[in-house]
């Protein structure tokens, strides 16, 4: 029987990287500086948005997609702070793609400032897919250990901010922030880090203007 | 891990291509997998196997060639291959780097039996 070489060159992630280009043209002409959350769960992203959410209220309009295997948890809390929410069960995936946001971009207000889309907890698999989001942050809490930026390289090496969360807990545990600041910007020297607690407030003012000088850029380059 | 969400794309291509060419049978499946894919090598080729069960590619072997880092300094043009992650150019240390390769999942060719009725 014969035998045939076909060489293909395709790229397996190109459908995912095409629809993620597309959302991300979308959003630009639309004005809307979109962020994705990566980290493990219990890092603190949703909590994060909270705040973020309360700190933006009167100031920018904001919405969230929310990633998670199941439940509506996520999405019914960042409603309860008055803030649009998307949520999206992947039924056991680890990661969004970029489908599933282009399948809720419709219905997003185009007089939004920031859309917020928040991964499934997971600090590996999310760092290969990029969602159309003009901003990749990954978020590490302290009690994680520092030890996490040079185990789980990837998703520092691809993101362009780190979070520091539950820095009101470095009193208790033996984490050393100067190390991880130091391994993460190894990895990544263009990160830019922010050391931040939901509860005593800290570093949540300085990441809020980054994010307010980002959008600016963005319409600025697109204007 | 999501090799199998890979795998399945990767099935979605084979087929078409099987389908294009008239093929009985999909033989041989090479892929270049970058080292900063986010892909682990083995679990593609046992995703592989667990998927190609019943398929046109039931009998195929999957080869996986690991493609290293490659990187482009953008302040002094220095072009550097590097077995780590991190990203800061080995010439002059600058951050602002370029990666020009290490980040695909490429299906680089595949070998097929074709149907030779359906070869003029």
């Amino acid at each position: 029987m014969p035998t045939k070489e076909v060489i293909v060159l395709q790229d397996l992630l190109g459908t995912n990287k095409k629809i993620a280009a597309e959302i991300r043209a979308e959003l630009e002409k639309r004005g809307i500086l979109a962020v994705n959350l990566m980290s493990s769960p219990g890092a603190g992203k949703t909590t994060l948005l909270e705040q973020i959410a309360v700190r933006l209220k009167t100031e920018a309009a904001m919405a969230v997609i929310e990633g998670d295997i199941e439940t509506e948890r996520d999405a019914e809390r960042i409603r309860a702070k008055g803030v649009p929410a998307w949520q999206i069960t992947t039924g056991g995936a680890c990661h969004l793609e970029a489908k599933m946001i282009g399948r809720i971009l419709p219905a997003v207000d185009p007089g939004l400032d920031f859309l917020f889309i928040e991964n499934v907890g997971n600090l590996v698999c999310p760092a290969s897919y990029e969602l159309g989001e003009h901003l990749r942050c990954v978020l590490l809490s302290t009690p994680e250990g520092d030890d996490k930026p040079k185990k789980y390289p990837k998703a520092f090496t691809t993101s362009d901010v780190l979070v520091l969360t539950k820095a009101d807990l470095l009193p208790y545990l033996p984490f050393d922030i100067d190390k991880v600041v130091r391994e993460a910007l190894d990895l990544n020297p263009k990160l830019r880090v922010f050391v931040t607690s939901a509860v005593t407030g800290q570093g949540l003012d300085e990441l809020i203007a980054f994010l307010r000088h980002s959008l600016e850029e963005l319409r600025h380059r697109h204007a | 891990m999501h090799e199998l969400s890979i795998v399945a794309g990767l099935f979605e291509t084979l087929l078409e291509q099987a389908r294009a060419h008239n093929a009985r049978e999909v033989t041989s499946v090479r892929l270049k997998v970058g080292l900063l894919s986010g892909i682990v090598p083995e679990l593609l080729v046992s995703a592989f196997d667990m998927y190609k069960k019943g398929t046109i590619a039931e009998n195929a072997a999957l080869d996986v060639e690991t493609v290293p880092l490659g990187v482009r300094c953008r302040t002094c043009g220095a072009e550097s291959r590097k077995e780590d992650f991190i990203l800061a150019c080995p010439a002059c240390a600058s951050a602002d780097l370029e990666i020009v390769q290490g980040t695909e999942i490429f299906l680089e060719r595949i070998e097929l039996e074709i149907d030779e009725l359906a070869v003029f």
